[in-house]
């Protein structure tokens, strides 16, 4: 236990880790957490790439009425695509496995997460059953929609069913051991003085979705297995020919994949609570109820997955129940909103790029989370259920919550990344970009839900067209968004300006390395003796400088 | 003993430490392990559960002497792994290497009595899916009940889900005998051994489950 | 409005529209005033508190208790609220009144067999009368559909093996569209078509009209002498299983404990898969049809157990109704389980 010492303050300046090695060999067979948040994050933009171009096949079909743009195969394949794509291999590890990876060991003030080889391997997993699924997209397509239900993914699709399904359970381990480390790691590895009460929110989010994650992933990987053999042998588990239910396959798809939309949600949650408190200059309001109703909706998440199935044969009483507990998930996240908005009371507000992001957060996931009500409520989900209602609920939650908490937190963090600073102004446009042309797509599709028109349909009858052109016309403003920040992230990393250890005057651990930080995360380590977000005890010095903070 | 001061990795503080955090990361693995299987198990419960006389009457093709030998094989392999694991906690190399050894072997008698077993069921068009015709007519051409199929469906999920453990398994074990030999560990880390241990009776422990509600639910309603 | 901005609602042509809406409506403006409340005070303290200096350390807040308890116990009687109504809500539609009309709706890869108890057939279209509660029996032949009529607040959804139930009072004649809502493969919106909701009368004409047939529990008693169900079903020496003659809605005994009542899923259940539920007294003898039997079929057999046999007891003391030629479809239940012991006799 000598080597923190021998090598402190000697190469502070210099070395870091991202050029202490520069060969390809050395990115590839990396263990160290921040390389492989890279690399996941290089890894789901691509993926991202991939599904937000089949959401634009999509958007650009449903401009007319009629289906004239691709045939019902090609349409059936995009929406499929573009589902599997961005919940699988973009949203699912997008928080946990980029932002969590880099920054969670350093908020603990760990050199790196409990088990490094085990993260290296879950990036190999994670890049094998993606490209499981980017074959079976290529050669051929997936016909069935994400949620795959049989018997139609098992016995009637002709698409490539098996690849798709491997691709989804390799994938689901990776995902396995990147929380098992995670809950290794926050268990284990915290710096002395950092008790758990003094974790940044960030970690206990991660925290809680590395639960959900080690809880739930499982079983979405056996529902896989036996999806598989039914598809590839015909062994009957769903198939009611041979005395089969399918829809046991929807309860069991259900008991991860609505867990799932917390894995989504929960870690860019934590994002938003980082970014409020760090830009208002405030402990995070009523810290120990946003950290325990995290952990609240990860268990109450596990409670709730018969919601999706109120019209099915499910037992109406049976739907009672995940009616009732479906409210009560609504409870923590109201809590947390709450807290969000009051801990700006007396704060010392700048509304920096994050802070944009986390304000478009807010709105958004508001909106979600409230439509959220509509579908709990049995009665009415009865009309709602696979309607574009769902479509535009769930896309507030995830992309408007989960997509605007990864971008806040990539802004957030984009100089500890990076060492460099970006364009405020495009910044600030992008964000904007986003919120609008989120809105101006999902708003409209609202509507369209509750006038009846259902999920998946390739053409419709002519008097949706106003509400979905407007949808289109959303969406391009929306690519936009998404457009721009490659180009000034990307920019900045060459041209921008270097950043100040601490840009944004936070307080995580992570603020107090070096931007980038040295390869072991730290020359010393930190002995903590604060509470989370002690401002008061935070030097003048380590306010932005002005001319560092904006280009 | 410089190859047991390397085996600290450079971000644990010391091997107090680093020794916690596997046996946490291992337990959280298993956790997710019981959580693969309760799928599996949740499947059968509610198809039994809908079924049961048809799960009785498949359960009774299947060759209870043949699994409870088995079953009394895996909690051997049990033994000998604990044995294993306290011979290289003393530091005893070679006798570390040769419970493992022993461990190998009982884990092979059982994936050998399993590829017996399903021999068996090919022979007997047991099969679903490849060979449906001993799951829709027995051998006087009486029709099967529905769920019989289920049964072997499930039967061959399971347990061949079983057997892909035990698959991992054996190599991770012969490697801890080869490193054990080469003196990679001691009295102060033998980590690998105890974590792949527990991988190991958690495995040994879902054979447990199974044997009896896939090989004893037939005997049970035959009684009456 | 017209065509220039599209409506908000779809038509309301279904006694449980209005109420939907209305529903609707409280939810909409529980999201509006929360959303407008939290981002509107978010912008508020945005500016109020907004940074004078790069050097402020503001004072911080500690949260008092009762503020967390208030902002947790609101928003979860408000929850309360709308879960008793959506539940309430929810039986009303998925619960058909007794005197239900009943219609048989198979969804097959990309089409919905409709068949009306007076024999008429259609595809993809639903003609139904004004002012009457239908019932609709749903089930499908291949893979999962929903049927979905929004101009009726309903959907339901069609499994393969298992028989769902909705129902519906049209309020409106017209036409209004019909979707499957669950996605079904290639075709999947191609599935659609319109339900034709007609006054009384004209609905009468129309069933006799070029989409008549025969009448499914007239197939269904062929069906049941063909495939011998009848030498089984029958009291005298070669009854073997439970007589059916006002079996329907009737409650059951089943053998090792419980009992059953004897509706559409429960009969349906008997003919695929016998051996499921058995009634007390008897042996699982009867041979599974899973698979040997076409939904219609299945429908066919239905229809006349519960239409014809389910009757037999039941018409002494209940006339069947004379405006609709469809047959009531449970209501016998009432009736049925105290005057069954006659239909021992057939």
């Amino acid at each position: 236990m000598s080597t923190p010492h021998h090598d402190a303050s000697h190469h502070e300046e210099e070395e870091n880790y991202l050029t202490h090695e520069t060969t390809i060999q050395s990115w590839l067979l990396t263990k160290d957490h921040k390389r492989i948040a890279l690399l996941y994050l290089l890894s789901i933009t691509v993926f991202f790439t991939i599904g937000g171009f089949f959401a634009s096949l999509i958007r650009i079909e449903l401009l007319t009425p009629a289906g004239d743009f691709l045939t019902s195969e090609l349409y059936n394949q995009a929406f499929t695509s573009h589902g599997v794509m961005m919940i699988f291999f973009f949203l699912i590890p997008a928080v946990p496995a980029v932002l969590g990876n880099f920054v969670l060991p350093l908020m603990v003030g760990a050199k790196d997460l409990a088990f490094p080889r085990i993260n290296l391997a879950s990036w190999y997993i994670f890049m094998a059953g993606a490209s499981c699924a980017v074959l079976a997209v290529l050669s051929g397509g997936l016909d069935t929609g994400w949620t795959m239900y049989p018997p139609y993914s098992s016995t009637y699709s002709q698409s490539r069913v098996t690849l798709a399904v491997l691709g989804v359970f390799i994938a689901g381990f990776a995902s396995i051991l990147t929380g098992v480390n995670f809950i290794a790691t926050v268990h284990r590895m915290r710096a002395p003085g950092l008790t758990w009460f003094r974790l940044p929110l960030f970690v206990w989010a991660n925290y809680a979705t590395s639960l959900v994650m080690v809880l739930g992933t499982p079983v979405i990987a056996i529902t896989m297995v036996l999806l598989g053999l039914e598809h590839v042998f015909g062994f009957g588990f769903f198939d009611p020919a041979k005395g089969g239910d399918p829809v046991l396959f929807q309860h069991l798809f259900w008991f991860y994949s609505h867990p799932a939309v917390y894995i989504m949600i929960l870690p860019a949650m934590g994002v938003i609570s980082e970014i409020i408190s760090t830009f208002s200059r405030q402990k995070l309001f009523g810290y120990s109820f946003v950290a325990m109703s995290s952990l609240a909706i990860a268990i109450l998440g596990f409670l709730v997955w018969g919601h999706h199935m109120f019209t099915t044969s499910q037992s109406p009483y049976t739907g009672i129940l995940f009616s009732a507990l479906t409210f009560l998930v609504a409870i923590p996240s109201a809590i947390k909103a709450f807290n969000w908005t009051a801990t700006l009371y007396k704060g010392s507000v700048v509304w920096e790029t994050p802070m944009l992001f986390a304000f478009g957060f807010m709105g958004l996931f508001l909106i979600g989370g409230l439509t959220g009500l509509f579908l709990a409520t049995m009665g009415m989900d009865i009309h709602l259920q696979d309607t574009y209602f769902v479509v535009a609920h769930f896309h507030y939650v995830m992309v408007g919550g989960g997509v605007m908490g990864y971008m806040g937190g990539i802004h957030f963090w984009w100089p500890k990344i990076t060492g460099k600073m970006y364009s405020q102004f495009w910044s600030k446009l992008s964000a904007l970009f986003i919120f609008a042309g989120f809105n101006f797509t999902f708003f409209p599709q609202f509507i369209l839900g509750y006038m009846g028109m259902p999920r998946r349909y390739h053409s419709y009858p002519d008097e949706w067209q106003v509400l979905n052109v407007m949808s289109t016309m959303g969406a391009s403003i929306l690519a936009i968004g998404y457009i721009l920040p490659g180009i000034y992230l990307a920019h900045s990393i060459f041209f921008g300006k270097k950043a100040p250890r601490n840009p944004w005057g936070a307080t995580g651990l992570e603020w107090q390395t070096s931007s980038p930080p040295p390869p072991h995360n730290f020359h010393e380590t930190p002995i903590v003796t604060t509470e989370a977000y002690d401002y008061q005890s935070l030097p003048l010095s380590e306010t932005p400088e002005k001319e560092g903070g904006h280009v | 003993m410089s190859s047991v001061a390397t085996s600290l990795q450079h971000h644990f503080a010391d091997f107090k430490q680093q020794k916690e955090t596997a046996v946490l990361g291992m337990w959280s693995f298993l956790i997710q392990e019981v959580m693969f299987f309760g799928g599996l198990f949740l499947t059968y419960v509610v198809y039994r559960s809908q079924y049961p006389g048809a799960f009785a009457l498949a359960s009774a093709q299947l060759n209870v002497n043949l699994g409870g030998a088995n079953t009394i094989v895996l909690i051997c392999s049990s033994l000998t792994m604990a044995m294993a694991v306290h011979a290289a906690s003393k530091g005893n190399r070679a006798g570390m290497a040769g419970w493992l050894l022993l461990t190998i072997m009982f884990g092979s008698i059982f994936l050998g009595v399993k590829v017996f077993e399903y021999k068996e069921k090919w022979d007997h068009g047991l099969i679903p899916g490849i060979q449906d015709f001993g799951l829709k007519f027995d051998h006087e051409g009486v029709p099967r009940p529905t769920g019989f199929a289920l049964y072997f469906a499930l039967y061959f999920a399971m347990t061949g889900l079983h057997a892909v453990h035990m698959i991992i398994g054996i190599p991770l074990l012969l490697n801890l005998a080869i490193n054990g030999l080469r003196g990679k560990y001691g009295p102060h880390y033998y980590t690998p051994v105890e974590m792949t241990g527990l991988y190991w009776h958690f495995v040994d422990i879902v054979w447990i489950f199974l044997f009896p509600l896939l090989y004893l639910i037939g005997a049970h309603v035959g009684a009456h | 409005m017209g065509k220039s901005f599209p409506p908000l609602f779809p038509p309301q042509a279904s006694t449980v529209a209005v109420e939907v809406d209305s529903l609707y409506a409280l939810l909409v403006a529980i999201t509006a005033f929360f959303t407008i409340l939290v981002v509107g005070v978010y912008i508020y303290l945005g500016f109020k508190y907004a940074r004078k200096s790069e050097a402020e350390r503001p004072i911080q807040v500690h949260p008092p208790a009762w503020l967390e308890i208030a902002w947790s116990v609101v928003p979860l009687l408000i929850c309360v609220v709308l879960f008793v109504w959506g539940v309430t809500l929810y039986f009303k539609i998925y619960t058909p009144p007794k005197d239900a009309i009943t219609i048989h709706v198979v969804g097959k890869r990309w089409m919905w067999k409709i068949q009306h108890m007076s024999g008429a057939r259609e595809i993809n279209e639903l003609h139904v009368p004004l002012g009457v509660p239908v019932r609709l029996l749903i089930t499908s032949e291949d893979v999962i559909h929903a049927f979905s009529v929004p101009a009726f607040r309903i959907k339901r959804d069609a499994i393969p093996g298992t028989m769902t139930t909705t129902w519906f009072n049209a309020t409106k004649t017209g036409e209004f569209h019909l979707f499957c809502a669950e996605y079904c493969g290639t075709n999947h919106s191609g599935m659609i078509g319109k339900v034709v909701v007609m006054e009384k009368d004209a609905y009468q004409r129309w069933l006799s009209g070029p989409n008549a047939g025969q009448p499914p529990a007239v197939e269904g008693a062929r069906l049941f002498e063909e495939l011998n169900c009848v030498s089984c079903h029958r009291n005298g020496p070669t009854q073997r299983g439970p007589a059916l003659g006002g079996l329907y809605g009737k409650t059951v005994e089943l053998k090792g404990g419980g009992t059953a009542v004897a509706d559409d899923s429960y009969i349906r259940e008997s003919i695929v898969n016998p051996t499921a539920k058995i009634v007390n007294g008897f042996e699982p003898l009867m041979p599974v049809y899973l698979g040997q039997l076409s939904e219609e079929q299945v429908n066919a057999l239905l229809a006349y157990v519960r239409d014809t046999l389910g009757k037999e007891a039941a018409s002494k003391t209940v006339a069947p109704p004379a405006t609709v030629t469809d047959a009531p479809g449970s209501s016998t239940q009432g009736t049925v389980a105290k005057s069954d012991s006659a239909s021992k006799g057939r």
